[in-house]
């Protein structure tokens, strides 16, 4: 790795690892001085190694860094309240020197705390994952405004709130007990599903901000199935389900950046790899007699990562979608599952359940009545995709709606 | 530990018209027995009461005003327990104040997934 | 909104189908409901298998069915949001136990807040 290459790389992965630690150590009421002590010691690296060039051993150099400046500013008796008080008096009961653990497992578990303290239930879901995004996965407000199609401003005001909230909660840095383990990583897997699909359906135009998202929220997905505690089915479920939908993330975008519609994708830009990962998880996901949404919607990824057009898998995705729509409504599902039942019962049967569905608000709906309508009323298929048009908001919506309603009128 | 749908059968041609305060001693029952069964660490859906009133397909096409007409017993609530077996679950029934208002079942059924 | 139980009466619960024709009705239960679910009308639901089922009468009499004093048997029930009894009657309308012949389903609005439940 180049000079250049250096300290982005080392931001990535370095500055989330100190945030959280210092976080945990400061508690929750001072996040963003945590936030501000990893900042500067990337300013001072970035001024320092211009000119001295970089150090044997980067981070550690950063992780020395870090150490002095919270130190110094809990010496200074900034923050030095009875939590950090006593907290530093136990790590160090002799010398009154301030212990800041950044050894790998302190790392993960501070890493881990916050992921709970932040997908707190009392704190809003965009909140969540924009502080998700800055403190656990070290993006800027640049990114994360780019992400969600808003300014600065917007993204800091959030931040605000969201940190004041956790405050006046007074939401504690640690692991959940037994109890409430389960209810409290629904909150997480949430969030987590929330932050993979802002990545994989987002509108902005950014491809690899987009695949970073993605691969965040896999990350720390992840980290939940590596620790003891918090390796629930539900979490592999999960996992498996981003494996799944990630290995297209090559396949579903061409030369021109145009999306790629399933059944037009090269399958052999598909990733084994994350297929096979999928499956793992999978299996893992099915020890126990748990059976979460993240059960049933990883196993119709599943069957989306065998192309060919069998009754078997259709028949299979359809009563995984009558399942999952049981125990999670959503109008995605809904729809998705009357297309399953056109390819396992036919377009007929399809187009009645279609038609008592309700969603005509929804450009999605009408896309679908016209996939329906296709072959067997090619006029009222194209009235459906021209209805779908008015409301497709993206620009990528609206030329795949144009294509079908190009290539039906050409029939 | 498994799932028990108790069904709660009384003749609906005979129900007490009490007093305000009979109904409400027998409403007090209920709560009484379902709050029980729920500190036993038993109660997996406190059900629900039925109205009265209801419909009764025979087909697509026939269609009366139910409930149940041609029978005295009807159903009138349910309840979601679990337990063991099939004879703790009868235990469980067996103190239903069902049976203290006149006549009345309860019909206890193991659920499975459809 | 309110919720109907819609309660499917067999009949002969003991007839025995073919496991080819167990598997049709179940696929076609399955997709009944998947339709109510995709509409956001599905509360709940349990299938009552027959066997073993026990009925208990006044003074600890305890009986192994039949069930009422008909000879009907209930085979399973769910519950469904609607705006009116027509509405859940609608409902009711698809579901495949009304393909056998004396089959029913009974449909009862559920009475909320009375305290009991």
């Amino acid at each position: 790795m180049d000079e250049q290459e250096l300290l982005p790389h080392l931001f990535r992965t370095e500055f989330r690892k100190i945030t959280a630690v210092l976080c945990k150590l400061f508690s929750i009421d001072h996040i963003e001085i945590a936030e501000d002590i990893a900042s500067d010691t990337f300013l001072l690296a970035f001024e320092t190694w211009a000119y001295k060039g970089i150090p044997a051993n980067p981070t550690a150099w950063l992780y020395t860094v870090a150490k002095n400046k919270a130190r110094n500013y809990l010496n200074r008796g900034h923050i030095f309240t009875d939590k950090v008080a006593i907290q530093v008096k136990q790590t160090t009961p002799e010398s009154h020197e301030i212990e800041i653990d950044l050894s790998d497992k302190n790392i993960k578990d501070s890493q881990l705390q916050m992921l709970f303290a932040i997908c707190h239930p009392s704190i809003p879901a965009e909140a969540q994952i924009g502080l998700s995004l800055r403190i656990l996965c070290g993006f800027g407000i640049d990114e994360i405004a780019n992400a969600f199609l808003t300014n600065k401003e917007t993204i800091n005001k959030r931040l605000f709130r969201a940190r004041e909230k956790l405050r006046t909660e007074k939401v504690q840095i640690e692991f959940p007990g037994e109890a409430e383990i389960n209810n409290r990583l629904d909150t997480v897997l949430q969030t987590l599903y929330l932050l993979f699909s802002e990545g994989y359906y987002s509108e902005s135009d950014d491809a690899i901000l987009r695949k970073d998202l993605c691969l965040e929220a896999m990350r720390l997905n992840y980290m939940l199935i590596e620790n003891e505690q918090t390796n629930r089915p539900a979490a592999a479920a999960l996992l498996s389900l981003m494996c799944f939908h990630s290995s297209r993330l090559e396949a579903r975008q061409d030369e021109n950046g145009e999306m790629v519609l399933y059944q037009d994708q090269d399958e052999t830009l598909w990733n084994r790899e994350l297929i096979e990962k999928g499956i793992y998880y999978l299996n893992q996901a099915a020890k126990g007699s748990e059976l979460s949404r993240y059960h049933l919607e990883a196993s119709i990824a599943y069957w989306h990562t065998i192309k060919a057009d069998t009754h078997e898998k259709w028949e299979s995705i359809l009563q995984l979608y009558n399942r999952l729509l049981q125990i999670a409504y959503s109008p995605v599902a809904a729809l998705n599952r009357t297309f399953a039942l056109s390819k396992a019962n036919g377009k007929q049967e399809a187009i009645i359940e279609a038609e008592k569905l309700n969603l005509s608000s929804n450009h999605f709906y009408f896309t679908l009545l016209g996939e329906l309508y296709t072959d067997i009323d090619d006029q009222k298929a194209i009235q459906h995709l021209q209805q779908a048009l008015l409301l497709a908001k993206t620009l990528a919506d609206k030329q795949v709606i144009q294509r079908k309603i190009d290539s039906l009128k050409n029939a | 530990m498994k799932d028990f749908l108790l069904i709660f059968r009384a003749d609906h041609t005979a129900q007490p018209t009490g007093t305000p305060e009979d109904m409400q001693a027998v409403t007090q029952q209920w709560i009484d027995w379902i709050t029980g069964i729920a500190a036993d660490n038993k109660l997996t859906d406190r059900g629900n009461k039925l109205e009265d009133t209801g419909r009764v397909l025979k087909s697509k096409d026939i269609i009366t005003n139910g409930p149940y007409t041609e029978i005295k017993e009807t159903i009138g609530g349910y309840t979601m327990i679990k337990v063991d077996s099939y004879e703790d679950a009868v235990e469980v029934a067996k103190g239903c104040p069902v049976f203290t208002t006149g006549g009345g079942s309860v019909e206890v059924r193991e659920v499975s997934i459809m | 909104m309110d919720e109907f139980i819609l309660i499917f009466r067999h009949q002969d619960g003991r007839a025995v189908a073919s496991p080819e024709q167990m598997q049709i009705w179940m696929k076609q239960t399955r997709d009944w409901i998947g339709g109510i679910a995709a509409q956001n009308k599905f509360t709940g639901g349990d299938g009552l298998p027959f066997d073993d089922a026990r009925v208990v009468k006044p003074n600890n009499v305890v009986t192994n069915g039949p069930f009422g004093e008909i000879k009907e048997t209930i085979g399973g029930y769910i519950i469904v949001k609607a705006d009116s009894v027509d509405e859940a009657v609608e409902f009711a309308k698809g579901c495949p136990v009304l393909q056998g012949d004396g089959n029913s389903v009974e449909v009862r609005k559920i009475a909320k807040g009375d305290g009991t439940h």
